[in-house]
């Protein structure tokens, strides 16, 4: 108990021969999840590559995919993180069966999603015909919709891994905290958070992630209007209804801006493992 | 004394500290009951402005509990805490139900600093900013909060030591900003949980030292939770030993190494005791063996002598009057410069020999020796 | 030993991975035993009507089965063109039809069925749309340029004017259907047959300039059909009478 866990000195560790038993799968594994890769690679017509980019509706999916997988993160991250700290730091009634309600929007099909979202927000739905009656908002067929089909998608992904941050975290930091006159939120903002800052970034990247490639749910309850619901997969999706190659082409410029934008924000907040 | 070191007036706004009219003693007065399962702590104490006392006890005697409750960490089951007057923790008396909670004061307002077993830096912020954290808190915007830190560090010695995260610093380091910490709260209440137990041999030595001399500065109370004699006597004023959750012994270091009442206070300052029946100069042990005594007295009492105050011989020696019995060797080990001869027979007891006597007795385990303590080395003293 | 223990198991993995697939060769090879399969694909908006005709088909041809793949018109055309092992393709639209007789898997496709754009509106015409006209500043669902139905849409919008705007343009006409059932839009731009199959839902409503672009279904039996004479057979019944009223009863006009 009396462990002082503030002097960590990198281990030099011998290097060994990673067993066959590993090894063998492994790479079996990465095969596997690059070959796809591998594949789209070679049948992408390199040379359509510049002039498919200069296409305004491309650029504006690409814009688009952009800010609302963006401000879908954000917003998992304002709801989302109160959640986890629920699931970790409280005990409530029930906490387990919100905790199996969070894991809902990972097994259904997106699509299911999508109607499920319709039938609230929807114009005919339990809070959207409210909103319609009292505000005159409609939400389906617009940017916040695409917004909203992304989150209900991704935040699950956000909260298990700030939970999972939250439980591993010492809670000796957020007493000692209390006992220097810091009242919960101040504790919650000025220690809690910037001590899981990792978690909650690996979070992020993976809702991000997520809500970038999302489609199903999108179309279904955003519909596809370009410009304003049509984000790169839904043109990579009609693409592929009349031009493989096209599809392949969007396929990849989605796949290039979001390494690119992953890599960086790694370099920048956080540390490799 | 360090000049100024509590100077600074309490700036933060709304403070809830009232000095009672009735002209309550400033300083902490509590009655401390939690019930776990088994175990229930019980525990009376007081402690005035200024002074500081040791909470000394083995593993699972209940110190880190009591500091936890007197921090509003752990709720109480019964009793109450007040410090300085004002009322923090009271549990209503049951009448067959719950206990209720009649008040409450939550952690962040108590106005008591901690400085915990492990330190608890946070691991997110420089020393300078750690420190400066409480004031912080207390509404001192962040170059005062800083300015006010950097005075702390600077007291502690750490004064260019600022920039470092927690990881970059020392065990004793970190101890000394752990310090620095709770006390830049100026709190009326300073709780230190095993202050020294992480830290190597020679960093000890002058942690204590240093820590002595911030405690001796400190106008609030303080409470040190030590299972170490050594720290509980350099650091605190008074002693309070507790076992099993209670309070065993209370008093400052020389009546308590005088004169210990239970085994383990004995063991803790050295000396072999025992329970018994004084008449006169003999005291009739639990066992079957008498002792002759220097001090006359009557009635229950305990018998108490140094380890050092014991003769070892292999035949049985005569002479002056003195106490002597049959023993086995169960043990030898090494006790500073002596060697430690525990033995066992009629009395449990250790003896402290020298190297040399050891070698010229041929002393090993299971070997049959006398032993032999001279009356005047014995104190008798009441239960 | 560890890398041992390793192969063995992966061997293991690749037996099974063998015997799943001599499982499935084997199934094949019994079906083919006892009877001849013509392997149809056919577009989605086919489905009921071709599954009729394809029942008629078999009980006219002692030890056939007519075997479909419904999907969209590009997705099969696709699958065509890699080499998929198909008997007839129907297509909803010529351009599908043209990138299969281009690449030469097909000759000679022949028109069999035309389908025409309506209005979908909910049950009993609620907003009184009479034409395209009344569309204007209602949500309205149509399907994406990407796709036949949309191509067409594309092409009555613009023939009246382009003065409707769409909300949202669907990846398929099921799903521009399904927009106009959950009450999301006021009306839909599908095909007559679409809304005949949804009719206890929905109101097809005509319009004039929906004769400017209709669509025209082509079937061709493919020049790789390991069937090619029953593949024959197969595109000339479905020009039959017999098939030609089962598809008017799903919508669909006569060329």
């Amino acid at each position: 108990m009396s462990t002082v866990g503030i002097r960590t000195r990198p281990r030099a560790r011998a290097r060994r021969r990673v067993p066959a038993a590993l090894l063998l799968p492994a790479l079996i594994g990465l095969a596997f999840l690059t070959l796809p890769l591998v594949g789209l690679l070679i049948r992408a017509p390199w040379t359509d590559m510049p002039a498919r980019l200069a296409e305004p509706e491309v650029l504006a999916a690409l814009r688009l995919s952009l800010v609302t997988a963006t401000a879908a993160t954000a917003l998992s991250l304002v709801l989302g993180v109160p959640i986890a700290w629920l699931l970790a730091r409280s005990d409530f009634p029930g906490r387990r069966v919100v905790r199996a309600l969070i894991t809902v929007p990972l097994v259904l099909p997106p699509v299911v999603g999508g109607v499920a979202l319709l039938l609230v927000f929807g114009r005919n739905g339990i809070v959207g015909s409210w909103l319609d009656e009292t505000f005159g908002i409609t939400i389906p067929f617009t940017s916040a919709a695409v917004v909203l089909a992304m989150t209900f998608v991704s935040m699950p992904f956000l909260i298990v891994s700030v939970e999972g941050a939250l439980r591993g975290a010492n809670e000796g930091y957020e007493e000692a905290a209390a006992t220097l006159g810091a009242d919960r939120w101040t504790v919650f903002w000025r220690v809690t958070l910037p001590m899981i800052a990792p978690g909650v970034a690996a979070g992020a990247v993976l809702c991000w992630a997520r809500a970038l490639g999302e489609f199903g749910a999108t179309i279904t309850f955003a519909g596809n209007f370009p410009g304003r619901t049509q984000t790169m997969p839904l043109a990579v999706y009609l693409a592929l209804q009349s031009d493989l190659e096209a599809a392949i082409v969007l396929s990849l410029i989605l796949l290039t801006v979001s390494v690119v934008v992953l890599a960086s924000l790694r370099e920048r907040w956080t540390a490799a493992p | 004394m360090n000049a100024g070191q509590q100077s600074e007036p309490d700036r933060r706004p709304g403070s809830e500290v009232r000095e009672t009219d009735s002209g309550t003693p400033p300083g902490l007065d509590t009655h401390l009951v939690v019930e776990r399962g088994e175990f229930r702590l019980d525990l009376r104490l007081r402690v005035a402005a200024g002074e500081t006392v040791a909470l000394l006890g083995p593993n699972g005697a209940g110190k880190s509990t009591a500091l936890r409750a007197l921090a509003g960490l752990e709720s109480l089951s019964d009793g109450f805490v007040a410090l300085d007057g004002r009322e923090l923790d009271r549990v209503a008396s049951r009448r067959g139900g719950e206990p209720g909670r009649a008040q409450w004061v939550p952690p962040e307002r108590r106005r008591i600093g901690v400085v915990f077993q492990d330190y608890l830096l946070f691991p997110h912020l420089n020393a300078l900013d750690n420190v400066a954290f409480g004031p912080r808190r207390q509404g001192l915007r962040r170059a005062a909060a800083r300015a006010r830190a950097a005075g702390w560090l600077d007291r502690v010695g750490l004064g260019d030591m600022g920039d470092r995260r927690p990881k970059q610093l020392s065990g004793g380091q970190a101890q000394r900003v752990a310090l620095a910490r709770a006390l830049a709260t100026n709190p009326a209440l300073l709780l230190l949980d095993e202050p020294l137990a992480a830290l190597d041999a020679r960093t000890r030595l002058d942690t204590r030292a240093e820590l002595h001399r911030h405690l001796t500065g400190h106008t609030g109370a303080a409470i040190v939770v030590t299972h170490d004699p050594v720290d509980a006597l350099m650091l605190a004023d008074r002693l309070v030993v507790i076992e099993d959750g209670r309070a065993v012994q209370e008093g400052d270091a020389e009546s308590i190494t005088a004169r210990p009442r239970t085994d383990y206070v004995a063991r803790l300052v050295g000396l072999n005791l025992y329970r018994g029946r004084a008449e006169g100069h003999r005291v009739a042990l639990d066992g079957d063996l008498t002792l002759t005594v220097a001090d006359p007295l009557d009635g229950p009492a305990f018998a108490a002598f140094a380890p050092s105050a014991v003769a070892l011989f292999l035949k049985r020696p005569d002479g002056s009057p003195r106490n002597t019995w049959r023993a086995t060797v169960s043990g030898i080990h090494r006790h500073g410069d002596n060697l430690r001869v525990q033995l066992e027979g009629p009395l449990r007891a250790a003896a402290d020999v020298t190297p040399a006597a050891v070698a010229q007795l041929r002393l090993e385990p299971g070997q049959q020796v006398w032993a032999a303590v001279k009356a005047s080395e014995i104190r008798a003293y009441p239960t | 030993m560890r890398t041992a223990t390793a192969r063995t198991s992966l061997a293991a993995l690749g037996c099974a991975a063998l015997a799943l697939s001599a499982c499935t060769a084997g199934a094949d090879a019994d079906d083919g035993a006892s009877q001849t399969t013509l392997s149809v694909f056919a577009a989605a908006s086919l489905t009921e009507s071709f599954e009729e005709i394809g029942a008629d088909f078999e009980t006219e041809h002692e030890g056939v089965t007519v075997e479909f793949n419904f999907a969209g018109s590009s997705t099969l055309a696709s699958q065509i063109n890699q080499g998929a092992p198909a008997d007839v393709f129907a297509s909803a639209d010529e351009a599908n039809m043209d990138t299969v007789v281009e690449s030469g898997s097909a000759e000679n496709a022949e028109t069999f069925a035309l389908n025409q754009l309506v209005i979908a509106v909910p049950e009993g015409n609620p907003g009184g749309v009479t034409g395209l006209g009344d569309l204007q500043g209602l949500k309205v669902a149509a399907c994406a340029p990407e796709v036949p139905c949309g191509t067409t849409a594309q092409a009555v919008i613009d023939a009246a004017g382009g003065q409707v705007t769409p909300a949202t343009y669907e990846a398929d006409v099921r799903a521009t259907l399904a927009k106009l059932t959950l009450g999301e839009v006021d009306a839909a731009l599908v095909y007559r047959t679409d809304t005949l199959a949804a009719a206890d839902e929905v109101d097809g409503i005509e319009f004039d300039e929906a004769s400017k672009a209709v669509n025209a279904y082509p079937i061709a039996a493919l020049t790789n059909a390991p069937n090619a004479d029953l593949a024959r057979e197969f595109t000339e019944y479905v020009h039959s009478d017999a098939a030609q009223s089962v598809l008017s009863g799903a919508g669909f006009e006569q060329p």
